[in-house]
């Protein structure tokens, strides 16, 4: 059935036909109702954005700068992580700060190598370990120090439906629970306010194609550009399961994370708690008494003390 | 003539290429000749978004662009 006589774009699972403005109608107002469902965003916050340039996070900084414009107590920063991967990361860096120029939002670009001295090219020639391991522990860690400097009272992601339904799928498949308490439209402790800025998934209830759709409606998608370092193995192992599930059944990926948003409740409760530490050297929160990124980052001195790793 | 020519660009592979396929092909003959989950990709016809019940024309220029996230 089409929405109307205009020429559709986009068919949704229930076999309904979009055209372009009635499917970006339809994507923002899911966004919106996402936000409202889950309390995502309060009357008057101080924004972040995590902005790779790639599709799904410029869609979320596209929808909540217009959040922002209808709101002006709602106020957006755009934060970008350039970890130093050359050919990937420089060019969807450069989409990211042409959007941002665009529509006059202000980025906040770091580096690995200001930061940590080193770029994550050059951590890897260093150490042997997954590139993914390193270069998430220093994302991570980056993006929520300079969020609490830059004060930001939520830091908003573009984690889609497809990713949080693969780290379902991966955490049950690996008997990981305690971690899936942790997946959420909003994440964070509350109780840590002064430690973690809370991240949030507005994009939480939009499949991937819709978000590729999206973007390339409305102008946002780029050339396609992968990441040189192999991507987890397992994780696309589990995509490419969930996608042909999805061909066979529609709706396959609403109902998983449908319903694991039913069990949330119950996880959280059985795994609150948990003492958080504050890290010896940096001071930000950490599992032990150093946190992830200062240990790599001892490790990465080490290293290069040892063998004098050229970097070049 | 039974048969339509259409030139194909995917942006994974980054492959270009000119299809033969038959008369009345629509775009999920096209994805199913490819061996492409018409889940992971959009498709569009001269900067069109097209769905997959669309009949290919001859001479299309159709790009399939994938929906995966590259990391
Ligand atoms: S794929 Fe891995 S190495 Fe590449 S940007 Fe993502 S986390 Fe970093
Ligand atoms: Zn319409
Ligand atoms: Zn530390």
């Amino acid at each position: 059935m089409n929405c109307c006589n205009q020429k559709p774009v986009m068919e949704m699972p229930s076999g309904e036909r979009l055209c372009k403005s009635h499917f970006t109608e339809y994507f923002e107002s899911k966004v919106f109702n996402t936000i409202r469902k889950f309390d995502l965003i309060g009357k008057e916050e101080n924004l972040g954005v995590a902005l790779s340039g790639g599709k799904d996070s410029l869609s979320v900084l596209n929808i909540l700068n217009k959040l922002s414009i209808q709101n002006p107590k709602i106020k957006i920063n755009a934060i970008a992580i350039d970890e130093g991967i050359a050919g990937y990361r420089d060019k969807t860096l450069e989409k990211a700060s042409e959007f941002c120029d665009k529509n006059s939002i202000q980025l906040h670009i770091f580096s690995y190598k200001e930061e940590f001295g080193l770029t994550l090219d050059e951590m890897l020639k260093i150490l042997k370990v997954k590139p993914c391991t390193i270069c998430g522990i220093f994302r991570r860690y980056l993006l929520n120090k300079k969020s609490k400097e830059l004060k930001l009272t939520k830091l908003a992601t573009g984690h889609n439906l497809d990713d949080e339904c693969q780290s379902i799928l991966m955490n049950q498949m690996r008997n990981a629970v305690e971690a899936s308490a942790r997946l959420s439209p909003k994440t964070g402790i509350t109780q840590n306010e002064s430690l973690f800025v809370q991240r949030i998934k507005p994009l939480y209830l939009c499949t991937e194609k819709e978000v590729t759709a999206y973007a390339f409606l409305n102008g946002l998608l780029d050339n396609f550009c992968e990441c040189p370092n192999a991507p987890q193995a397992f994780r696309a192992n589990v995509r490419d399961m969930l996608n042909e599930l999805e061909q066979k059944n529609p709706g396959t990926k609403y109902s998983i994370v449908n319903s694991f948003l039913q069990t949330l409740p119950f996880l959280k409760e059985k795994f609150k708690g948990g003492i958080i530490n504050i890290c010896l050297k940096c001071s930000e929160p950490a599992a032990n008494e150093v946190c992830n990124a200062c240990v790599y980052l001892e490790k990465l001195k080490i290293s290069r003390e040892l063998f004098k790793t050229e970097l070049v | 003539m039974n048969k339509i020519k259409v030139n194909i660009f995917v942006d994974r592979n980054n492959l270009n290429k000119t299809l033969e396929l038959d008369k009345n092909s629509i775009v999920s003959d096209l994805l199913k000749s490819l061996n492409i989950n018409p889940v992971t990709v959009i498709v569009s016809r001269s900067n069109e978004l097209i769905l997959e019940d669309e009949k290919l024309k001859n001479n299309d220029e159709i790009k399939i662009l994938s929906v995966i996230s590259g990391g």
